[in-house]
């Protein structure tokens, strides 16, 4: 006969209710562990999915996620003509707030370098990659964008062509893919009021400087956009991507460009690592505090919980005692509540889990290993947590079945 | 002492505390009843009744003497000669004044578990729980919850549980204190009737002197001390323990047995 289960059925709403309250917690904890992989899975995500092999960024930057990095464009050709180099790409990212339907829609924007790259890689869950140079965007469904909806940034209206999953900058953000092109035209978008007002302050200048007034086309070449100016410089990059041919040693082709003095090189490890350890760490640090803060407390709260439940069962184990039952039955009749307790407990965390941390507005990812990990340390504290009560339950004596 | 006694005790004496708060619950208490024998315990609240049978019961071990169960030495004082719980399991069944039944069990389960803690298979012990269930008379509560019965009722329950393992010993501390005269009666005669029947020692503390014809020889307790009584003069069952000199007498007064002090002192 199980005394355990035969106990847990008398009082099943009161045990129930418990297990559910565990459980609860438990989700939390999952959660937090979930979040945590979330961040390290975000923050890694575009340099995994990106395929790139070296990252060339400003010299003496950890760019473009760590810190600020701007490279002019022409890198891109410099870069290529380095033996062993397949292909290099621009690349752009920057993260930008905008009203939409009356709310805040914060997104990572993120340059794809047409035609080289017109988001083939990316993990759509509906539409299609980019099929033109301007005005068309994927965007990551946590954003909440529709298909073939047009969201307006800058002067510019684009069309949602396609929607990813999954794809979230390091600080949670969902991405849009847009054009290299595109996504500098938002960066660098200036009201009109701005520009007549540059313009006016050009045309001053153009009034007063010898050398507008010596030579009259240099002053209409100014009321042009800054961007069309051919003595200005375009609007710069904020990495290129490179990837090395099949069998090329990526640190030799690093080591050449590495030798330039305006850029710095990161391997994907290194970019990784720099992304893990610098962005992430604090982050990870703190989820990794509270993961054990809430487990302790669980702990905690179990133990306080089997010690209830054993106190309201003392008379019957005394009676058991006077009965005969050896320490073993008595034993077991807790240790079975506690694993049941923290085994049930986990099944609703993650149950309840699966349901709520969707709608978690960062991403919760659950690895089996994290999973395997929480039910080999859930069942370790329910058998700590259940030893109060079994220390109090072997104190009874038999002939306290005989009081009140 | 007789070695066929199912019982038997030794100059028991069980002393709490120490020095100023020393306090003699039970003195040189000798008690022998035989296999088969139903034996009364009388005496008011604080008398060491209880004291008494949880000694004899292996659950509050005495200060000094000996306690014998079917011939064999178990305890010497505090120290045990045998493993108590494992003994307590196999050969000593208890019935209280509370049925003491586990609440998370239902009736059958109450008189299984004590089945399956000797042993048996689940298997079995449902059969003969059942079985004594229904030689008790409750069977159909069978699946009853302790709440779910009556005070009757769950004190029969409480009589299977211990005859669950036929006991070579029962101790029943007021076991009819619960019960109208009419259940009293009814819970007495089934312990002289299984006493008889397993060839059990039974000690019975009490209180009601209502059914006091029942039992084979009467013992009386006052103030620690224990005063064996005569053989029941209605049922003339009882036997002494023999190698003790017992001067007084038990005497039926309006159908209750009182204990009436000899010219002696108490038996030591």
């Amino acid at each position: 006969m199980n005394l355990a289960a035969k106990d847990i059925r008398h009082n099943l709403g009161r045990f129930a209710l418990t297990v559910f309250g565990i459980g609860m917690l438990l989700m939390i904890v999952m959660g937090m562990g979930g979040i945590y992989r979330g961040l390290v899975e975000d923050a890694t995500l575009l340099v995994e999915r990106i395929g790139a092999d070296l990252w060339i960024v400003q010299r003496d930057t950890r760019g473009p996620f760590a810190e600020v990095s701007r490279v002019p464009k022409t890198l891109v050709y410099r870069v290529l003509a380095v033996p062993s180099v397949e292909t290099a790409r621009e690349f752009v990212f920057h993260t930008v707030q905008r009203e939409h339907n009356g709310k805040p829609l914060r997104m990572s924007v993120l340059g794809l370098s047409w035609p080289l790259d017109k988001g083939e890689w990316l993990p759509l869950v509906a539409g299609r990659p980019l099929a033109q140079n301007h005005y068309e965007m994927v965007a990551d469904k946590t954003l909440g964008l529709r298909l073939n909806e047009r969201i307006k940034l800058g002067k510019e209206t684009y069309t949602i062509v396609g929607i990813t999953s999954g794809m979230a900058s390091t600080a949670g953000d969902g991405m849009i893919f847009v054009t290299v092109w595109d996504s500098q035209a938002i960066q660098f978008d200036t009201p009109g009021e701005a520009m007549r007002l540059e313009r006016a302050a050009r045309d001053r200048r153009g009034r007063t400087e010898d050398i507008f007034l010596s030579q009259p086309i240099l002053t209409e070449q100014l009321s042009r956009p800054t961007a069309e100016l051919p003595a200005v410089a375009s609007p710069e990059l904020s990495a290129v991507v490179v990837r090395v041919a099949p069998g090329a040693d990526p640190d030799a082709a690093a080591a050449t460009i590495a030798s330039w003095g305006d850029v710095s090189v990161f391997t994907k490890a290194g970019q990784e690592e720099l992304l893990l350890k610098g962005m992430v760490d604090k982050s990870r640090r703190q989820l990794g505090m509270f993961r054990t803060l809430l487990t302790i407390i669980a702990a905690i709260i179990m133990a306080l919980i089997l010690y209830t439940l054993t106190l309201d069962k003392l008379h019957s184990i005394a009676l058991l005692k006077l009965i005969g039952a050896p320490d073993r039955t008595i034993l077991g009749l807790i240790l079975q509540q506690a694993i049941v307790l923290g085994g049930v407990g986990y099944l609703i965390a993650y149950i309840v889990g699966q349901k709520l941390f969707p709608y978690f507005p960062r991403r919760v990812v659950l690895t089996n290993e994290d999973l395997l990990q929480l039910v080999v340390i859930v069942l370790g504290i329910s058998v700590l947590s259940s030893f109060l009560g079994i220390w109090k339950a072997m104190r009874v004596e038999p002939n306290e079945s005989l009081m009140g | 002492m007789n070695e066929s006694l199912a019982i038997e005790t030794r100059e028991l004496t069980k002393i709490y505390g120490s020095g100023h708060t020393e306090v003699v619950a039970m003195r040189d208490a000798s008690v022998g009843v035989r296999g088969g024998q139903v034996v009364a315990l009388l005496g008011p609240s604080g008398a060491g009744k209880s004291t008494f049978l949880t000694a004899v019961g292996l659950i509050n071990p005495p200060t000094s003497g000996q306690i014998l169960i079917g011939g064999l030495p178990v305890l010497d004082g505090p120290i045990p000669l045998v493993n108590l719980r494992s003994f307590r399991r196999k050969h000593i069944g208890y019935v209280f004044q509370k049925s003491n039944l586990i609440p998370f069990l239902s009736a059958r389960e109450n008189v299984q578990v004590a089945l399956e803690l000797n042993g048996s298979s689940s298997r079995r012990a449902r059969h003969r729980a059942l079985e004594l269930l229904e030689e008790l008379g409750v069977a159909e509560r069978a699946e009853n919850g302790p709440s779910m019965l009556s005070a009757g009722e769950q004190q029969r329950v409480a009589i299977a549980r211990a005859l669950a393992n036929q006991p070579s010993v029962i101790l029943a501390d007021e076991p009819t204190a619960a019960l109208d005269s009419h259940r009293g009666r009814q819970v007495m005669e089934l312990f002289r009737g299984v006493a008889h029947q397993h060839g059990a020692g039974v000690i019975v503390v009490t209180h009601d002197h209502r059914t006091l014809e029942v039992f084979d020889m009467i013992y009386e307790m006052e103030d620690g001390l224990i005063r064996q009584g005569s053989s029941n003069a209605t049922t003339d069952r009882g036997q002494g323990t023999g190698g003790q000199s017992l001067d007084f007498s038990v005497k039926r007064v309006r159908g209750v047995f009182r204990w009436k002090p000899g010219a002696t002192g108490p038996a030591t």
